[in-house]
C-alpha cells in the first residue's frame, strides 16, 4: 500500500439513525500530500474526517462498516476501525492529529498548551519539553509573537494566533497525519492566509486532509480533491482535474456554483 | 395615547422597583441601627451565657463548614457524572429533576426529615443532625451548579483534548474543570452563603445552646436558632444581642454574595470567544 491512509467501502451510521450518513466511501489519502474534501453542508465530509481519528467514539453507539487503513512507519497497515482498547485509541490520536474549526486553546498557559500533549506521552525532562515547545511554535511562525509571554493564558491570544497554537500543539506530538476540520472558517482573511501557507509547508513532513466548504481554498492548497454529496463520494481526482475538467455533472455544478 | 400608556407603565414599574428597594434599605438600616448598639468587641470574646455570641459564631460556621466539607466533594462528583458521563441519559435527567425538586423543597421539611431519622434515635438535638440537614440543603445546589457550569464548556474543548491523546479522565481533570473553575467556585461560595444563614433546618436538629460546645453529638450552638430564641426574650439586652448577631450574619452573607458576583465578573473577561 503506497498511501498513508486508505478508506475502503466505509459506511458510517450515527447512533439511533436509520440510514447511514456515509455510504460505501473509498478514498486514498496519499503520503505527504494535501487532500481536500469539499461538498455542501451535510454532505458528510466532517463525519468522514472525524472517523479518521475515531473522535466519534467520544459519543458511543455509532456504527462503522468497511475499513480505514493506516500505514505505520514500517509500511505495515492497521485497520483503525478494529481499535477497541483505550491505549490503542490514544496511540491512534497521537499519530493522526486534528485541528478544529473553532480555535480550542486549553485553559492554561501558552507553554502548557503544547507541553500538555507531550507530557501525556511520558516526556518529563524540562529542557527537552522546552525545546519541543519552542520548535513547534517556530514551525507555526508563532514563536516571535509569543516568546515574551509564554506563561500567559493562551485564551488571551487572537483567534488566528490561537488556531496556530492549536496546530503547534498537534505537530509537537510528531503525528503522521493531520486532519483539519474547516480550520479557517472562524478566522479573518489574513489569518486564513497564514494558515493556508502553513498547510502547504507542513505537507513536506506530514500527510494532510482538509475539510473545507471554501472551494477557492481547496484549489489553492490541495493536491487531491474529493467531492462529496449526501453521504456519497461523487468524485476524487487531482485538484486540477476536479476544478478544470470534472467528469461528473454534479461536481461541475457544485464547482461552478450552481448549487451548494 | 400610546405615549401616555407608556409613561404610566414606566411610572408604575419605577415605583414598584423603588418600593422593593425601599424595603431592602429599610431592613438594612434597621439592622445597622439596632444591631450596632450591642456590637462591641466584648460579644466576640464571650459566649451567649455571658451575653456574647462567640459560641454562636463558632457553631454556625462549624455546622455550615462541615456540611460543605462533605457536600462539596459529593456534589462536585455528582455534577461531573451528570455532565461528562451521564449527559442526557434517562438516569442522568432523573437525577437532575430530583435535584431541582430538592432545591425548592421547603427547608423546614428537610429539618423535619433529619429530626425523624437522626434526632429521634439519638434522643436529643445534636451537631451532627444540624450538619446533616445543611448537607441535604446544600447538595442539590452544588450538583446543579457544577452540572450547569461544566455544560457551558464548549464540546470542542473536550474533543481537542481527546484528539491529542488524553483520556476522558485527563480531559475532565486537566481541561474541563480548569475551564469551568471560576464558575464552579462561584457556585460553591453561593451555596455556602445559602446554608450559612439557614434557620429552619437547624431549629430542631442542632438546636442551640448558650454554652461553647465542641462535641457534635451534643446540642450545638447555632446563631440563627439563637437569634430566633433571643428575639422574643423580655430582656432588652438580649434582644439587642440578637440584632447584633443578625447584622453580623447579614454582612457575612452579603460579603459572600459580593465575592461570588465579583468572580462571575472576572470570568466574563476570560470566557471563550
Amino acid at each position: 500500500m503506497k498511501n498513508k491512509m486508505e478508506i475502503k467501502n466505509f459506511s458510517f451510521t450515527y447512533k439511533g439513525a436509520k440510514a447511514p450518513s456515509l455510504n460505501q466511501i473509498s478514498l486514498p489519502i496519499q503520503t505527504n500530500k494535501v487532500t481536500a474534501i469539499i461538498g455542501p453542508s451535510g454532505c458528510g465530509k466532517s463525519t468522514l474526517l472525524r472517523s479518521m481519528n475515531r473522535i466519534h467514539d467520544l459519543y458511543p453507539g455509532n456504527q462503522y462498516d468497511g475499513e480505514i487503513l493506516l500505514q505505520d512507519k514500517d509500511g505495515k497497515h492497521q485497520n483503525i476501525l478494529a481499535i477497541k482498547k483505550e491505549n490503542e485509541f490514544i496511540r491512534l490520536r497521537q499519530k493522526v492529529g486534528m485541528v478544529f474549526q473553532k480555535p480550542t486553546p486549553f485553559p492554561m498557559s501558552i507553554v502548557d498548551n503544547i507541553a500538555y500533549g507531550l507530557r501525556l506521552t511520558g516526556l518529563k525532562n524540562k529542557r527537552k519539553l522546552h525545546e519541543q515547545v519552542e520548535k513547534s511554535l517556530r514551525d507555526v511562525a508563532l514563536w516571535e509573537e509569543v516568546k515574551d509571554r509564554l506563561n500567559d493564558d493562551a485564551r488571551g491570544l487572537s483567534g488566528g494566533q490561537q488556531q496556530r497554537l492549536c496546530i503547534a500543539r498537534v505537530i509537537a506530538l510528531k503525528p503522521e497525519v493531520i486532519l483539519f476540520d474547516e480550520p479557517t472558517s472562524a478566522l479573518d482573511p489574513l489569518s486564513t492566509l497564514a494558515i493556508e501557507e502553513m498547510i502547504s509547508e507542513l505537507k513536506q513532513n506530514y500527510t494532510i486532509t482538509v475539510v473545507t466548504h471554501n472551494m477557492q481554498q481547496a484549489s489553492r492548497i490541495s493536491d487531491y480533491t474529493a467531492f462529496m454529496y449526501l453521504g456519497d463520494l461523487i468524485e476524487f481526482d487531482d485538484t486540477e482535474t476536479i476544478f478544470i475538467r470534472p467528469s461528473e455533472k454534479q461536481t461541475e455544478d457544485y464547482i461552478t456554483g450552481r448549487f451548494g | 395615547m400610546r405615549l401616555v400608556i407608556n409613561k404610566i407603565a414606566l411610572l408604575l414599574s419605577s415605583l414598584t422597583a423603588i418600593l422593593g428597594l425601599l424595603f431592602l434599605g429599610w431592613i438594612l438600616v434597621t439592622l445597622i441601627l439596632k444591631g450596632s448598639t450591642a456590637l462591641t468587641p466584648y460579644i466576640f470574646t464571650h459566649d451567649l451565657v455571658n451575653n456574647g455570641i462567640r459560641n454562636l459564631l463558632w457553631g454556625q460556621f462549624v455546622l455550615a463548614g462541615l456540611a460543605s466539607v462533605i457536600g462539596i466533594p459529593v456534589g462536585l462528583l455528582a455534577g461531573i457524572y451528570l455532565q461528562e458521563y451521564g449527559n442526557h441519559t434517562r438516569y442522568a435527567n432523573f437525577i437532575r429533576d430530583l435535584s431541582d425538586v430538592m432545591m425548592s423543597a421547603p427547608s423546614i421539611v428537610i429539618g423535619t426529615f433529619i429530626y425523624a431519622i437522626i434526632v429521634i434515635p439519638a434522643g436529643h438535638t445534636n451537631g451532627w443532625a444540624g450538619v446533616a440537614a445543611l448537607f441535604v440543603m446544600m447538595l442539590p445546589i452544588v450538583v446543579r451548579t457544577t452540572d450547569h457550569m461544566l455544560g457551558l464548556v464548549p464540546t470542542e474543548l473536550r474533543e481537542a483534548g481527546i484528539a491529542i491523546g488524553a483520556t476522558k479522565y485527563h480531559v475532565i481533570i486537566h481541561i474541563i474543570l480548569k475551564a469551568a473553575k471560576v464558575g464552579i467556585m462561584t457556585g460553591l461560595i453561593l451555596a455556602f452563603a445559602r446554608i450559612v444563614g439557614e434557620t429552619a433546618p437547624l431549629l430542631y436538629t442542632s438546636g442551640s445552646t448558650i454554652y461553647m460546645e465542641t462535641d457534635l453529638s451534643q446540642t450545638y450552638p447555632s446563631m440563627t436558632v439563637s437569634i430566633y430564641n433571643l428575639a422574643t426574650m423580655p430582656d432588652e439586652k438580649l434582644v439587642a444581642l440578637a440584632w447584633a448577631a443578625a447584622l453580623i450574619l447579614t454582612l457575612t452573607v452579603l460579603a459572600l454574595n459580593l465575592l461570588g458576583r465579583f468572580l462571575i465578573k472576572d470570568k466574563k473577561i476570560k470566557a471563550y470567544k
